[in-house]
């Protein structure tokens, strides 16, 4: 059961972010599933039909896009149509750093992400003199011309070709398999997500708010609107650089097609059907979206038994249910599943009474 | 063939493919200004109609006169009901959440068009001749130039409509304020649905029109991009700066594929316009003929 009441002390209790010994617990539970996971993954890969344990490094890194692209719409209110491709711009600067310049990974990582941020914060610059749809396609623009120096600028990136990267090694031990990258992974992800968790709490992350909520009315109360607009861009584009860098190593080719406008739309989704300006929304939207094809294979699969020709149609309807759910979460739940976690949560605290 | 030839015909092909573009970004620029929706869907319209006139041409045997009419009528009623379903509910949400509900609609639009015709390229039957034209050294196909008429009779129509029809005035009317509009007894839910039409429409013909330039396929919905140049370009909010801005962009774009492929190895064509809008955005953001947004405090 839940604590009926909680009475806070002094401060550091009420800015704790783990509050009650019953979320600790639960949390502590939460983080040794985590641990053992790849332990019981394998029951679950036949179970489900596919191989979990890819899935969950996908989900994360995912996450960590997710959480840099919450931080700049769903805190400061600006939209990206281009975090695709910075992704891209993290992946693909990564191989460059370690395969034509021999830099060891652990430094081409943070080097990918700060290669990133630049690029992210030269495309913010527009977002300095316009707002919402003009932001829109600003970075809709980004998108299209780093995807086109991504295959045309042959001689750095190898064109279409891609590039073939190395796994990641760590004190000798090579990192390459599903399992140990697992936790590197996860690594990453338990500390993305207590960044942004903490960043919402600090001087910049209630800047990105006010100017989120209104930004005259920030710049009047003296937040600096320019330079935390540029930051937001530089924070978000250094995780999803990160993310990007993760991405590269993991799957080991990079090229041009992992990062199209598409990767750009499936990180809006993310937050927009996880929450947008909630932490929990980047995860919840991450790991939808990334089981969704697999879920949508379960029919598939029944019916292509019935109707052997369906699999081509199935396989271009894969989209358009992604859209569908857009739609529709944006219809009926606009708030995304964190919101509707919350408002379950609660009627079952106070259930059989609740109103 | 002499420089100033080649210069030349380039322009003649730009301005061909410009006045298609300058016919959607006059359905963009129109639900916008009604409304203030982004339609990221825009080249999926254009798409659908491309392909349910070829469908009809092809696979129904219907004249092209028919089919075409057909077309107009399934892009009215599709219109209809996106507005109706999907665009209705979502009055007064914020920016991000309506250009997000455009681009579900885009995919949506996008998944059933290559389910039902499938993702190779189909060639239309020439609607219009294609005998090569020779004017001094240019040989341009007759087709550009029929492309280029059909554009401008639409467009001189829609002028019309919004100029003198009682629906046009109200149109112009919502655009310029829906609530003194509403106040004065125009229908502004009506207004909404005729832009979202209208914008079916026109992106409508011009798939018909590059569709017969170039065949059909689901990357016709490329298309429904470039018109973001275009209106940043012509200014978001003008309907002769959108017309404009359509023109430039596509000889913009024939002349950057025709000149700077050497150099950067192909594809020019497809990025330049998003370059040239970044580049708008940054010294001039409201474009040529946009109403520039004065905040006071």
């Amino acid at each position: 059961m839940q604590q009926c009441g909680i009475f806070h002390e002094t401060y550091k209790e009420d800015m704790a972010i783990f509050q009650t010994p019953f979320i600790k617990f639960w949390m502590a539970l939460f983080f040794a599933f985590l641990a053992v996971f790849p332990w019981i993954s394998k029951p679950l890969n036949a179970a489900l039909n596919t191989n979990t344990l890819y899935l969950m490094n996908l989900i994360g890194i995912y996450i960590i896009g997710a959480h840099g692209l919450n931080i700049l719409t769903g805190f400061t209110g600006q939209i990206s149509l281009g975090h695709g491709a910075f992704m891209g711009v993290g992946a693909y600067s990564s191989a460059i750093l370690t395969i034509k310049l021999g830099i060891p990974f652990w430094v081409a990582l943070p080097m990918a992400g700060l290669i990133t941020a630049l690029v992210g914060m030269v495309f913010g610059i527009p977002s300095l003199r316009l707002k919402g749809l003009y932001l829109a396609i600003a970075t809709m623009a980004a998108q299209f011309i780093i995807e086109y120096a991504m295959r045309n600028w042959t001689s750095l990136t190898g064109g279409s070709t891609g590039m073939v990267v190395s796994s990641p090694s760590f004190f000798g031990i090579s990192i390459d398999s599903d399992r140990s990258y697992y936790y590197l992974i996860y690594a990453f992800v338990i500390a993305a997500t207590l960044f942004t968790k903490n960043l919402a709490r600090t001087r910049s992350g209630r800047a990105f708010v006010a100017i989120r909520d209104r930004y005259l009315a920030a710049e009047v109360i003296g937040v600096n609107v320019w330079l935390y607009r540029i930051l937001s861009f530089g924070v978000s584009s250094f995780m999803v650089g990160v993310a990007g860098s993760l991405w590269a190593h993991y799957v080991l080719v990079v090229n041009d097609e992992a990062f199209g406008i598409w990767l750009s739309v499936q990180f809006l989704a993310m937050i927009i059907i996880g929450g947008m300006g909630h932490v929990l929304g980047g995860i919840y939207g991450a790991i939808f979206m990334t089981t969704l094809p697999i879920l949508l294979r379960i029919p598939e699969h029944a019916l292509t038994q019935v109707y052997p020709g369906i699999f081509a149609i199935f396989q271009s309807l894969t989209e358009g249910v992604f859209g569908l759910i857009i739609i529709l979460f944006l219809i009926f739940e606009p708030d995304g599943l964190a919101a509707r976690w919350h408002t379950i949560k609660n009627y079952w605290k106070l259930w059989p009474f609740s109103y | 063939m002499s420089e100033i030839w080649i210069f030349l015909q380039l322009i003649i092909q730009g301005l061909a493919i410009g006045s298609v573009y300058a016919l959607v970004a006059l359905g963009f620029v129109l639900i916008y200004k009604a409304s203030s929706v982004i339609n990221f869907a825009q080249g999926e319209l254009l798409m659908v109609g491309a392909y349910v006139c070829l469908a009809l041409l092809t696979t129904y045997q219907v004249p092209f006169w028919a089919s075409f009419l057909l077309t107009m009528a399934f892009s009215v009623v599709l219109a209809l009901s996106i507005e109706r379903f999907v665009l209705r509910p979502m009055i007064g949400e914020p920016v991000i959440s309506i250009i997000m509900i455009t681009i579900g609609l885009s995919l949506v639009l996008k998944s059933i068009v290559s389910a039902i015709w499938g993702t190779q390229i189909k060639v239309f039957p020439a609607i219009f001749p294609q005998a090569p034209i020779k004017l001094g050294q240019i040989v341009v196909s007759e087709v550009y130039v029929y492309t280029f008429l059909a554009s401008m009779i639409f467009l001189v129509l829609f002028a019309m409509f919004f100029k003198y029809s009682r629906m046009g005035i109200a149109m112009r009317a919502t655009a310029n304020s829906n609530q003194v509009a509403l106040s004065m007894g125009i229908s502004v839910k009506k207004v909404f649905a005729i832009s979202w039409c209208v914008a079916a429409v026109v992106s409508a013909v011009g798939g018909i029109l590059i569709g017969n330039i170039n065949g059909v396929n689901i990357t016709l919905s490329a298309v429904g991009l470039k018109v973001f140049p275009a209106v940043i370009l012509g200014g978001l909010d003008s309907i002769p700066g959108a017309v404009l801005g359509g023109l430039i962009i596509g000889i913009l774009e024939n002349l950057s594929g025709g000149y700077l492929d050497h150099f950067f190895g192909g594809g020019v064509k497809e990025v330049a316009p998003f370059v040239v809008l970044v580049i708008i955005l940054m010294i001039k953001p409201y474009g040529l003929f946009g109403t520039e947004e004065i905040e006071r405090v």
